[in-house]
């Protein structure tokens, strides 16, 4: 599964868990608009460490915080290679 | 500790107009000089101990200040308090009135007194003198059980700002809810200096929050390390553009500081260190995670810091007089509270890793890591587990779980979901673990304890 999807999939898994609607998903949709909140992110951010074996907020020094769901797979992608 | 104004005495009808904004609605302190949000009824509460139950913050915002110096003591209910410590709490505070908007629970029944309050503020033909020197009542957060209450003096509580000169310019504005400690500190900035304040609202969206004290010119906002976290993740971080940015209430670490410096490189990017019990210590303006070591070798503004056994003690005039209802004792022997912050010397600093007893700190909510281990252990198929704290770039932290599984030979992925079921039924959300890992053993010290890492 490609990272973009394994993403989507999580973000689908936490909603559910945490009891909320997920909006449609798209490159440019906005993070906080997402229906995840901060412990929903949280979650999703540590699930993808566990699926990934990287963290990349907290391994890198680059203190930008995505926007979007498209900057947030970037993220990555990036940190994957 | 006399002080010659209550804080009614500070508002005043000078223009320009000073407001707290709500999400809703405002409330302006020239009205409030000379009216009433009690329906008049202020004279009935003299000398009470009044709880304060406000279903809104505006309302908590007005009532304290016509309580003060009519009111013998204000007990300030957190928004978060749980209806089953109410009698505790009214007990404990000897409560003989409320005054909220809060749809009377069962628990304020037996209060002699009920008087509503409002954020419409209306005419008072007659105000009662100020006789009391008022104490303020303040819970603490993340106790298992009936939260502690401390009591303050408006002495005490302002002690940290009173001296500075006021500044008309400032707008205050905060993430803070100022019903508790570090919120009412605000509060209290915003009338002592007769200044506007931009309250929060519970379940407002983070946007909404950005747009509305972009709107007002918020020049001073303070927050959370995880407030700030997920405001600068909102697009609408760009309506606000504060010159004075503070942080408290979590560990401040480096990221989140170089953050802000970058989102508001003019603004004084600033974190403090302050709690229920022991008060504003200390404020760091040098961008830099920690605090200087020369911090506690020297007293500043009347605050003396020590460390010993790993964690920060502190005495000043701002600390809390005393718990309420309880003969527990706040300080020790000379004065010194220690709150169970840990700290550790790297080079000239000191840097904060964590709450003694592994308390851990989710976006500013609390969990016991016991109390986690005692749902998980419910389930028949584990024999142990431990609860820890994993660090998240979102929330500062988050719960996980190490477990120890009886023996048998059932889809141990199949106990993991049940095991998180059982902890999604029975706790909030905060406290139900990220992850669960199955693991062969726990280590276990010398007193039969098992073994927890601080932080």
């Amino acid at each position: 599964m490609s990272i973009k999807l394994t993403i989507m999939d999580q973000m689908a898994q936490v909603a559910g868990e945490h009891g909320k609607q997920l909006a449609p998903l798209s490159d440019d949709l906005v993070l906080l608009d997402s229906g995840l909140d901060s412990l929903g992110f949280a979650v999703l951010v540590a699930r993808l460490e566990d699926k990934f074996g990287v963290d990349p907020f907290t391994a890198s020094e680059d203190a930008a915080f995505p926007v979007t769901l498209g900057d947030f797979v970037k993220v990555y992608e990036n940190g994957a290679r | 500790m006399a002080r010659a104004e209550t804080l009614r005495q500070h508002l005043s009808d000078n223009s320009p107009e000073r407001c707290f904004f709500g999400r809703a609605a405002r409330a302006c302190y020239s009205h409030l000089s000379r009216g009433t949000c009690l329906g008049g009824r202020l004279a009935e509460l003299t000398g009470t101990s009044v709880l304060l139950a406000a279903g809104n913050q505006l309302t908590a915002a007005l009532a304290p200040i016509e309580l003060d110096g009519v009111a013998r003591r204000i007990t300030i209910l957190p928004p978060d308090a749980a209806p089953e410590h109410f009698v505790a709490l009214i007990a404990g505070a000897e409560v003989d009135a409320v005054v909220g908007d809060l749809n009377s629970p069962s628990e304020f029944y037996d209060i002699p007194l009920r008087v509503a309050a409002s954020p419409e503020i209306g005419a008072a033909d007659t105000l009662p003198a100020p006789t009391f020197q008022t104490e303020w009542v303040m819970l603490t957060s993340g106790t298992t059980g009936v939260p502690k209450m401390v009591a303050h003096t408006v002495a005490g509580l302002t002690a940290s700002f009173a001296a500075k000169p006021p500044d008309p310019s400032i707008v205050w504005g905060t993430f803070y809810d100022i019903r508790r400690y570090g919120g009412l500190q605000i509060f209290l900035r915003a009338v002592l200096g007769g200044t506007s304040l931009v309250l929060s609202s519970a379940g407002e969206p983070v946007a909404e929050h950005l747009a509305r004290l972009g709107e007002h010119g918020v020049t001073h906002l303070l927050g959370t390390p995880t407030h700030w976290r997920r405001a600068l993740m909102s697009p609408a971080i760009r309506k606000i553009s504060p010159r004075y940015v503070r942080l408290s209430g979590e560990i401040a670490d480096q990221a989140i500081l170089d953050s802000l410096r970058a989102a508001f490189p003019r603004a004084v990017v600033s974190h403090a260190f302050a709690s229920t019990e022991a008060g504003v210590a200390f404020e760091v303006s040098d961008g830099l995670a920690g605090f200087p070591v020369s911090y506690v070798e020297q007293v500043r503004d009347g605050v003396e810091m020590k460390v010993e056994d790993g964690s920060l003690r502190i005495r000043s005039p701002r600390t809390a007089l005393r718990y309420v209802g309880s003969a527990a004792r706040l300080a020790d022997r000379d004065g010194f509270v220690d709150n169970g912050d840990m700290v550790e010397r790297r080079g000239d600093r000191y840097v904060f890793t964590g709450r003694r007893g592994g308390i851990i700190n989710i976006g500013g909510q609390k969990v016991h890591p016991e109390e986690v281990e005692a749902v998980i252990n419910r389930h028949p198929r584990v024999r142990m587990s431990l609860v820890r704290s994993k660090r998240s770039p979102i929330t500062g932290a988050l719960v996980v779980a190490d477990v120890v599984l009886r023996s048998g030979n059932d889809d141990v992925e199949a106990v993991k979901g049940d095991i998180l079921t059982l902890c999604r039924d029975a706790l909030p959300r905060h406290k139900v673990p990220a992850s669960i890992s199955i693991v062969p053993a726990l280590d276990v010290a010398a007193s039969g304890k098992l073994a927890r890492r601080q932080g």
